[in-house]
């Protein structure tokens, strides 16, 4: 590291003030290009077959009718995408996952591909390929897969984690655990104990953008791809490894992405593509529909969670305890691994235990969405404070900020907590005016707490200042939530000069040094730490020019708000120069002044947010209205104030889909029943009030500016939020998400007797 | 495919008449072409109705209203007689869709996509709107209720178009209302709706009443006991709770994506009891 990250309480003038974003005229005018906005000449549709089975052996694939279609230039199976993985068994299943090889194992999962001269051709073709399949028993539920008797999804795996080696193979693929004291001592000193089940249904990302890409594979090795990602470089890694290219001779660009919330980390369509163009030997797009992006882009895990917590009289908590059964869909993940760290993390427990366990299912592949994993914990653990703070006879959010973890708690799972923002959340809450608004009839209201790691990662920045002055900012981290208007706030206030005189890029993976790609909310905490890097590198060529154009030692100048400035009276006649002026002269002061950054941007700063909702319920359609929102959360900094509270709102907005109507419905067939937007759920704009933000700046001790991520936290409460509203607007505990209708109704008609 | 645009019925029944392969109808194109687009039809033949003269017009007669076959729902909402007449069939066509989806599509076609679930339909058919029906052989007026015979299949022969739907001259003390239910507030499909029709004396005792159900059957669900439980009394509780009983009981509904058996019996009496509510309130009635 080449400078000192350590937060250092300075004073901003460019950060925290609310620009527009660079990328926004772009995004407005309809000029932005998104994955499918792209073309090549020569370019060849790409289509994909899928499989309609949730579970078969593939005997047999004939091609061959499909290749003689006038128009089709490319066929593409498994054995187009041969095995080049050695030994790595996660990309491996990346590799099974875009081709099915021997099995599908899901419906929707891919089996064939075309490249044609159009969509038209492209289709015809697709069903022209004939395939024999052996139809197997399916699983499609997280308990049932569970079950000693549920079809075998994979007999090549035995459960991870366990005491003892397991001599059957199982759908289950791990169990961790998790916590620190004896619960069992903890549960004995307790004067309540709630102890309940929960479940959620798996929902998707809901891009609005579905996944799109454009391949070209040339002759000699080397290859582009354009395409809507999250990060272009693993996305590089990835298709490189799986189509035996060289890594720097395939080149990545990303374009704007209309969303992607964990569900673009992770590559579907794009190793195909690369495929068909190598096969074809022309440029390639495959753009998904939305029926694909649902039955074959990842959704998050299902899940089945126990919770039991005790606490004495006081409201202190005693133990807490959770199981909790995640759905990987038919390949291996760490979902609950997740969702058992993150279950308990608000708070301050003697005695804890999380148990997690990861279960193969016949569904897509599950992908990170927002906080991957936290939600559900939440909702679980969140639901069963409130019963609990109830059964005791206390405010919940007192009993929560009594129990809530502080600077040098010890967390559930595991290292000791720095600053944190859970206590001043719940302060905030218990003081805000929402919190006393009166309700009226069939309205309730519901509060929960919610935790995220954040995370930090590999990150390259290039700062280029041109002889006129301005600044341009090439950045590696994807721009999904207006990353390049704060990292552009970030090099202004660095260098001391306005936010107009810059202009930051995302640069394609032939232009920088590698970067993790945008998630676990790293983009803005990573990339300003290199970027202030970059920009401190800069002032130095900066200082070192003014130092020649005045002809004294480097050491006597300083960077002053912009300016070079020579120090001490004996210069007391040079006038200052300016960033403009030191540019002007770089062609003959030593050529280019450019300032660099690699660097592994440590200290991530967790995050925590509580939120508070009120809800109506028609308590006879078991209709749910959300009346008003509010989201606190601690930012560290917030370095452009709107969009932060955008990434609030954001994550409330999907949070509020998820608890209501959004799920993956599966017929006993073990297909999709609802693979489209008119069935699958999200809120439209109608279904949602303003959603109100407060911003707390808890600072990050590891940034020098307190920086922590913002952008997934918001999710993390909702569902807990919605349900413990919900509950107090039905009189009776909501269990199940989402909290449709029948499920509402069906909750009140049985408590009704 | 081959698309056309006739400047006449008698062209276009012609034109479908003699289609050889598969044939489709196009108004406001808001099922077909998310039906081409999905893959799920691949018309040889697109006959494009909005060119036809008289087919986009709202026209008002001595009997009522006609409703041009390619007039965009949106037009109904625009029209202050038809809205002070029907309001209950004018809600229920701009329910459909969202309100770009309102400035395309038509009742007819909602008709003919032959959806248990179309928001439109219910309304009509509590309305007791009449179809006029052009074919090969000629012109005949049939109930609505007749023309969708399950999910996506009608009554209608081939080389037969809609070609305006009709309303009723209204009666004195009349009113008609249409509810249904989705998780969400627009752009959804109908879980389970009613659409009640009713006509009050003087006094305010329903003198005449129809009362239809969507999404509980494979069509949608004239049910007559339902009016009878109306007929001859004022909207009281009692008159209310038998109402809701019967709709509940007429209901064949299925388990699927948007709702359960139980839910849509439920929720068809809860939304039939207050549209009658509202209907009677419209009528006039206190």
């Amino acid at each position: 590291m080449n400078f000192d990250p350590r937060y250092s309480g300075r004073n901003f003038s460019s950060v925290g003030t609310r620009p527009i974003r660079p990328d926004g005229v772009d995004k407005v005018t309809g000029r932005a290009r998104y994955g499918a906005d792209f073309n090549m000449a020569g370019q060849l549709v790409g289509r994909v077959l899928r499989s309609p089975h949730a579970h078969a052996l593939i005997r047999k694939i004939d091609t061959s009718k499909a290749e003689k279609l006038a128009g089709v230039k490319a066929v593409i199976t498994a054995k187009d995408l041969p095995d080049l993985t050695n030994g790595d068994a996660g990309m491996y299943d990346i590799l099974d996952n875009c081709m099915a090889r021997t099995k599908a194992l899901y419906d929707g999962h891919a089996v064939a591909a075309v490249a044609a001269i159009d969509a038209r051709t492209a289709r015809q073709a697709l069903k022209l390929i004939e395939i024999d399949y052996e139809v197997l028993a399916h699983v499609t539920d997280v308990d049932e897969a569970m079950q000693h008797h549920a079809p075998l999804i994979n007999d090549a795996i035995f459960t991870e984690g366990l005491e003892e080696k397991p001599v059957k193979p199982s759908n289950v693929t791990k169990r961790s655990q998790f916590g620190h004291g004896d619960v069992h001592q903890g549960f004995g000193a307790a004067d309540f104990i709630v102890e309940r089940s929960f479940k959620t249904e798996q929902t998707h990302q809901g891009y609005i953008e579905p996944h799109a890409c454009v391949a070209s594979v040339n002759l000699d090795g080397t290859a582009e791809l354009w395409v809507c990602t999250q990060g272009h470089f693993v996305y590089r890694q990835h298709c490189a490894q799986l189509l035996g290219l060289e890594a720097s001779k395939l080149r990545v660009t990303s374009s704007e992405i209309g969303g992607g919330f964990g569900g673009k980390t992770h590559v579907w369509a794009e190793p195909v593509a690369l495929a068909l163009s190598r096969k074809a030997g022309r440029p390639v797009k495959l753009v998904m529909t939305r029926d694909e992006v649902f039955r074959a882009s990842g959704p998050t895990s299902a899940t089945s969670i126990d919770v039991k917590i005790g606490a004495r009289k006081d409201g202190t908590i005693t133990a807490a305890e959770a199981t909790l059964r995640y759905s990987a869909g038919p390949y291996a993940g760490s979902w609950a691994e997740i969702g058992a760290m993150t279950a308990f993390a608000c708070y301050r427990l003697d005695n804890v235990k999380t148990v997690g366990f990861e279960v193969l299912v016949n569904r897509p592949k599950t992908a990170a969405y927002r906080a991957p994993s936290a939600p559900m914990a939440a909702f679980a653990v969140e639901s069963a404070v409130d019963e609990l703070a109830k059964e005791i006879g206390i405010d919940p959010v007192e009993f929560r900020i009594k129990n809530a973890a502080q600077e040098g708690t010890r967390s559930s799972y595991g290292p000791v907590y720095g600053p944190i923002g859970i206590g001043p959340t719940l302060e905030a809450v218990k003081a805000h005016p929402h919190m006393k608004a009166p309700l009226k009839q069939n309205q309730g209201r519901g509060m929960a707490c919610g935790f995220w790691f954040n995370f930090g990662g590999q990150t390259c920045v290039d700062l280029n200042i041109g002889m006129d002055g301005s600044v341009s900012l090439a950045v590696g981290t994807v721009d999904v939530g207006g990353s390049r208007a704060s990292l552009s706030l970030v090099a202004a206030e660095e260098l001391g000069i306005d936010y107009a005189q810059l202009k930051a890029v995302v640069a394609d993976t032939s232009s920088l040094g590698y970067n993790d790609m945008t998630d676990g909310s790293r983009g803005t905490f990573s990339s300003s730490m290199a970027t202030i890097s970059a920009a401190r590198n800069a002032i130095k060529i900066l200082r070192d020019r003014a130092a020649q154009m005045w002809d004294i030692p480097v050491d006597d100048v300083v960077w002053e708000q912009g300016h070079a400035v020579a120090k001490g009276d004996k210069y007391g006649n040079l006038g200052k120069l300016s960033l403009r002026d030191i540019a002007a002269k770089s062609g003959t002061t030593g050529g280019p002044i450019a300032g660099h950054s690699e660097l592994v941007a440590d200290g991530a700063g967790v995050s925590f947010a509580t939120h508070i909702c009120d809800v109506e319920v028609d308590p006879e359609t078991g209709a749910t209205r959300v009346i008003r929102y509010t989201v606190v959360q601690d930012a560290g900094k917030a370095v452009h104030p709107t969009y932060v509270e955008g990434q609030y709102q954001g994550g409330a907005a999907q949070g509020i889909g998820w608890a209501l109507n959004e799920e993956y419905i599966y017929g006993k067939d073990g297909r999709l029943q609802n693979a489209g937007f008119l069935d699958y759920r999200i809120p439209v704009c109608s279904d949602l009030p303003m959603i109100d933000t407060q911003i707390l700046e808890i600072p990050n001790p590891n940034h020098p500016y307190g920086v922590r991520g913002v952008g997934e936290t918001s999710i993390v409460p909702p569902l807990a939020a919605i349900a413990n509203a919900v509950s107090n607007a039905a009189g009776v505990r909501m269990t199940h998400i989402p909290m449709s209708p029948p499920r509402i109704l069906a909750a009140i008609e049985a408590e009704r007797g | 495919m081959r698309y056309i645009r006739p400047l006449s019925i008698e062209d276009a029944v012609g034109q479908l008449a003699r289609a050889v392969g598969p044939a489709a109808i196009l108004a406001g194109g808001s099922d077909l072409l998310v039906r081409m687009k999905g893959g799920f039809v691949e018309p040889e033949l697109i006959v494009d109705i909005k060119g036809i003269a008289g087919l986009s017009e709202i026209r008002e007669t001595a009997e009522g209203f006609s409703i041009g076959a390619a007039v965009p729902c949106a037009v109904l909402g625009e029209n202050a007689a038809l809205k002070k007449a029907w309001p209950g069939v004018v809600e229920a066509a701009k329910l459909i869709g969202s309100k770009q989806v309102q400035g395309r599509c038509t009742i007819t076609g909602n008709l003919c996509n032959a959806s248990p679930a179309a928001d439109s339909v219910p309304a009509l058919v509590a309305a007791g709107a009449k179809a006029v029906v052009v074919g090969p052989s000629g012109t005949r007026t049939v109930a609505v209720e007749i023309v969708p015979t399950g999910p996506g299949k009608t009554s209608l022969a081939k080389g037969e178009i809609i070609e305006a739907i009709l309303l009723g001259k209204r009666a004195a003390h009349s009113g008609d209302a249409y509810l249904r239910f989705i998780p969400r507030t627009e752009m959804d499909i109908a879980v389970v709706s009613a659409g009640v029709n009713l006509t009050l004396d003087e006094q305010g005792v329903v003198k005449a009443a129809r009362v239809a159900l969507g999404a509980a059957a494979p069509t949608v669900l004239l049910v007559e006991e339902a009016a009878e439980a109306l007929i001859g009394r004022k909207l009281d509780e009692a008159a209310l709770e038998r109402l809701a009983r019967i709709c509940s009981g007429a209901c064949r509904p299925i388990d699927d994506k948007r709702g359960t058996i139980e839910f849509r019996r439920k929720v068809a009496g809860v939304l039939a009891r207050r549209a009658a509510t509202t209907a009677y309130a419209r009528a006039g009635g206190k």
